[in-house]
């Protein structure tokens, strides 16, 4: 089952847990399986049905570019980092 | 000339393919745009930090004669409240507007208030005194830690602070606060044997590039812009001109130019919508070029800082835990470079506990922008001043002390990350086995040696490439990323290495945004990678359509043809690449390859160490650099040449930033020293040769295993310099830069404290 990393200042969302087992073969599946769980999650990372400009995804260490669409293995981790610009 | 590994092309150094037009001065930059009917533009920059405008008449200023416009915020349009990310990080649209021409407020000394056209700059010029601003001068604010209290002036009143995705409604200059954290820290260091907690600042500095921002702008009667600029993405540029200008991408053409230098200062647009709206007003092309002191005053610098580090660790020599707090300035508007930082932070260390508290702040100075590996370079001189000294403590050799805390694949940072295959120790061994490290550290009188190691994590996004095929077997490679450190050889090596081509057959050109799929920005250290993976694609697309070519031409099925060392095959029938284009003709027509990639898998970071040595003056506190060595990992270095430039350039960008380089501003909030004589970087009379010991990790996500190599060596060199002049002279400096006067006021304050110490 795809493990899910939640940011700490996100963690009294999630009563303190910074890991979380959730179902879901897609980011969209994880960030929903994380909504039924601890509502009001998905607004927090989710803006008009896409990851906020603000917020990236991480699957497995890599910031995945298909967004909600983008594939999550049975084994991966999902992290939610703060979106970047390079010089 | 071979380059071994089983490369033909890839690891040699050909002649770079722009080399003869630089040298010679032929290469076409955006200042030397010439157009008929060519007007000249001007822009009135503010000269107060933060001031309300109450009014601008531009009644005069418009009747001079010879003035064929006159622009202010007023007339570009009003946009909404929208978040966009437009290459350059995501912005509100009103913001990235009102950097370009300020509406209501403005809030920097040089910020943009109003722009003209002439016949001539000099009319131009003369125009800019006649435009009438009438000014609310509003206090400011330009230190950070004074912009983070409660009560300092606000620049935005309506800003509130986000904190990942929530709006937590605090009204402030804290635009943004985030945390990462792992493990248990509190317990961490309540069990470690030694721990140690510094504070750090740096100051603003400026990306230096020689060439100032400039564009011309061609708004035609059917509504169709063409611009000509110095950007790092034309894609970028093409996009937030859109933006401010509320049209669509499509009625805009960007035309890069041979770009002088932008280290992340170019991403962002100033000058492109004021020249497009300047030619829509007069019905010329309009030429904008920007004077030193705007460029300074008014692009984007880099954020100075203020860090706390507090590191723990075992009598063993093992971290155990780690804290940062870490408040960067974003400058006029939020959206600065804190979040990079904290991924960079501890980036070097295998850490199982940590916890990284960050804010970006705005306050009145030119909204913050990328720069080299941006947030790497504060954020490295704060954790290995840190590292020295618990090393020191423990008795434990730094380099030592590195290795054995040192990150390498299967790591997981402290913000969760789980490291990839990565080079981080190779590069520490590569220090170790070095023979500038191996030679006896200089031991005259205030002379000393210091070591360092820094990352930054690259990226890979949208790339795109086309190849044509020409019937003398040549190639014309077609790319979107605009050439800043030689990359139209980088490609096209990785192009004919595919196709096992001579490189000189490979001609690369960067092209405009209607001749080319969309590229992102030349900046993460993304295009070796991405672009070359472009390259590399669409080679193997034009080999699959040259292998069904050969087929045709011997009657067989296309799986009946090899291609192996630049020759198609089938039986005993042969031909080589240049054979094979001489039939094109006959066989269909051009070739024409494509491919276009958006990585999201395989974007290898770059780790990078220093070895310097100094030599400080007791009398001045001036830092001579003796000898100064550049580690990096470049996965595989295409062009090893290349490599070794961005790996020097990168490391005399870093020894300016830690030796002389920052923002000086008055009592009044204007910046002092808007010029290469009072803003010093870094000549080559001040430095060495600095060394080059390029490691070869191969990135196991690339089809060559590159690695991006422009930015992870600007990170280590304030903190080799901190460590250097700490060795000659016993006191760690813990601001930058280290400028002389600093340097010689923490000589007193040591000797101060010793005799104090002693009794005296």
């Amino acid at each position: 089952m795809p493990v899910a990393w939640i940011p700490s200042l996100m963690q009294k969302l999630t009563e303190g847990q910074q890991q979380i087992p959730v179902e879901g073969s897609t980011v969209r599946q994880v960030v929903e399986a994380l909504e039924s769980l601890y509502p009001g999650f998905k607004d927090r990372i989710v803006e008009d049905d896409r990851i906020r400009t603000e917020i990236a995804v991480a699957v497995d260490g890599e910031v995945v570019t298909s967004g909600l669409r983008a594939r999550v293995g049975a084994e991966s981790e999902v992290h939610f980092l703060p979106a970047l610009a390079g010089g | 000339m071979s380059a071994g590994n089983g490369y033909k092309v890839i690891g040699t150094r050909p002649v770079r393919h722009d080399g003869v037009d630089k040298v010679t001065g032929r290469a076409v930059y955006g200042g030397d745009t010439r157009l008929s009917g060519l007007l000249y533009g001007q822009v009135l920059r503010s000269p107060h930090a933060h001031a309300r405008i109450k009014s601008i008449d531009i009644s005069k200023a418009q009747a001079l004669p010879g003035v064929k416009a006159v622009l202010t915020g007023a007339d570009l349009p009003k946009t909404g409240d929208t978040i966009v990310d437009l290459g350059e990080g995501p912005a509100r649209l009103k913001y990235m507007s009102d950097n370009v021409l300020a509406t209501d407020k403005t809030l920097y000394s040089g910020h943009p208030v109003a722009a003209v056209c002439a016949s001539n700059v000099h009319i131009a010029e003369e125009a800019l005194d006649l435009i009438e601003v009438e000014y609310e001068v509003l206090e400011a604010v330009l230190n950070l830690r004074e912009a983070m209290k409660e009560g300092a002036p606000q620049l935005h009143p309506d800003m509130t602070t986000q904190e990942f995705g929530e709006d937590t409604g605090r009204t402030s200059n804290l635009a943004t606060h985030f945390q990462h954290k792992l493990g248990d820290p509190d317990t961490a260091f309540a069990s470690a044997d030694v721990v140690i907690e510094r504070e750090f600042n740096t100051a603003t500095v400026h990306q230096g590039y020689i060439e100032p921002h400039n564009a011309t702008a061609m708004w035609n009667a059917d509504g169709q812009i063409t611009i000509w600029t110095s950007t790092q993405g034309s894609f970028a540029a093409r996009a937030q001109t859109g933006a401010v200008l509320d049209i669509p991408v499509s009625k805009i053409k960007v035309v890069p130019q041979e770009i002088g230098g932008g280290f992340g200062g170019k991403i962002p647009i100033y000058l492109e919508p004021i020249a497009a709206m300047l030619s829509k007003a007069s019905g010329q092309p309009v030429k904008l070029i920007m004077t030193r002191p705007a460029v300074f005053e008014s692009t984007g610098p880099t954020p100075g800082s203020h860090i706390k580090i507090k590191m723990g660790a075992n009598k063993d020599g093992k971290i155990v835990a780690a804290e940062a707090y870490i408040a960067f300035e974003s400058g006029a508007y939020p959206g600065g470079l804190v979040g990079a930082a904290a991924m960079c932070v501890f980036s070097c260390y295998d850490i199982a506990n940590g916890l990284i508290d960050c804010y970006d702040v705005v306050l009145n100075k030119p909204r913050s922008f990328a720069y080299r590996a941006p947030g790497s370079t504060q954020a490295c001189f704060a954790t290995e001043h840190v590292v020295e000294l618990l090393a020191a403590e423990l008795g434990i050799d730094p380099l030592e002390f590195r290795l054995k805390n040192s990150a390498t694949t299967g790591t997981r940072r402290i913000d969760g990350v789980v490291y990839p295959k990565m080079g981080c120790k190779e590069v520490l061994e590569a220090i170790r086995d070095s023979e500038h490290y191996k030679s006896a550290a200089p031991s005259g009188p205030n002379q000393g040696r210091g070591i360092s190691l820094g990352y930054w994590f690259n990226v890979g996004l949208q790339s795109a490439c086309t190849a044509s095929v020409n019937n003398d077997g040549t190639v014309s490679l077609s790319e979107g990323s605009t050439d800043i450190g030689g990359s139209r050889t980088s490609i096209a090596m990785q192009f004919a290495e595919t196709l096992s081509l001579d490189v000189d057959d490979v001609r690369a050109q960067v092209v405009d945004t209607d001749s080319i799929g969309h590229t992102d920005v030349t900046g993460g250290s993304r295009v070796t990678y991405a672009t070359g993976w472009a390259a590399y694609k669409s080679a193997l697309d034009v080999q699959a359509q040259m292998c069904e070519r050969a087929a045709q031409l011997w009657e067989v099925e296309v799986d009946q043809v090899a291609f192996e060392e630049g020759v198609f095959s089938s039986g005993d029938k042969s031909y080589t690449f240049k054979e094979l284009s001489g039939h094109l003709d006959e066989t269909g027509g051009p070739v024409i390859g494509r491919a276009t990639v958006n990585p999201d898998s395989g974007v290898g970071g770059s780790f990078a160490a220093n070895i310097a040595d100094v030599e400080v003056d007791p009398d001045t506190g001036k830092v001579q650099v003796l000898r100064f060595t550049v580690i990096q990992d470049a996965g595989k270095a295409i062009h090893p040449s290349y490599v070794e430039g961005q790996m020097q350039g990168g490391s005399a960008q870093g020894i300016g930033w830690a030796l002389n380089e920052e923002y000086y501003y008055n009592k009044d909030g204007q910046l002092d020293n808007s010029s290469y004589l009072d803003y010093r970087i870094p000549t080559s009379l001040d430095l060495p040769m600095i060394e080059t010991i390029i490691v070869e990790v191969p990135n196991p996500g690339h089809p060559f295993g590159v690695r991006g190599v422009g930015e992870a060596n600007i990170a280590p060199p304030p903190a080799a310099m901190a460590g250097a002049i700490a060795d000659a002279i016993g006191v760690r400096l813990q601001e930058l830069p280290m400028k002389p006067s600093n340097v010689l006021a923490a000589t007193q304050a040591s000797e101060g404290q010793a005799a104090l110490a002693a009794g005296g």
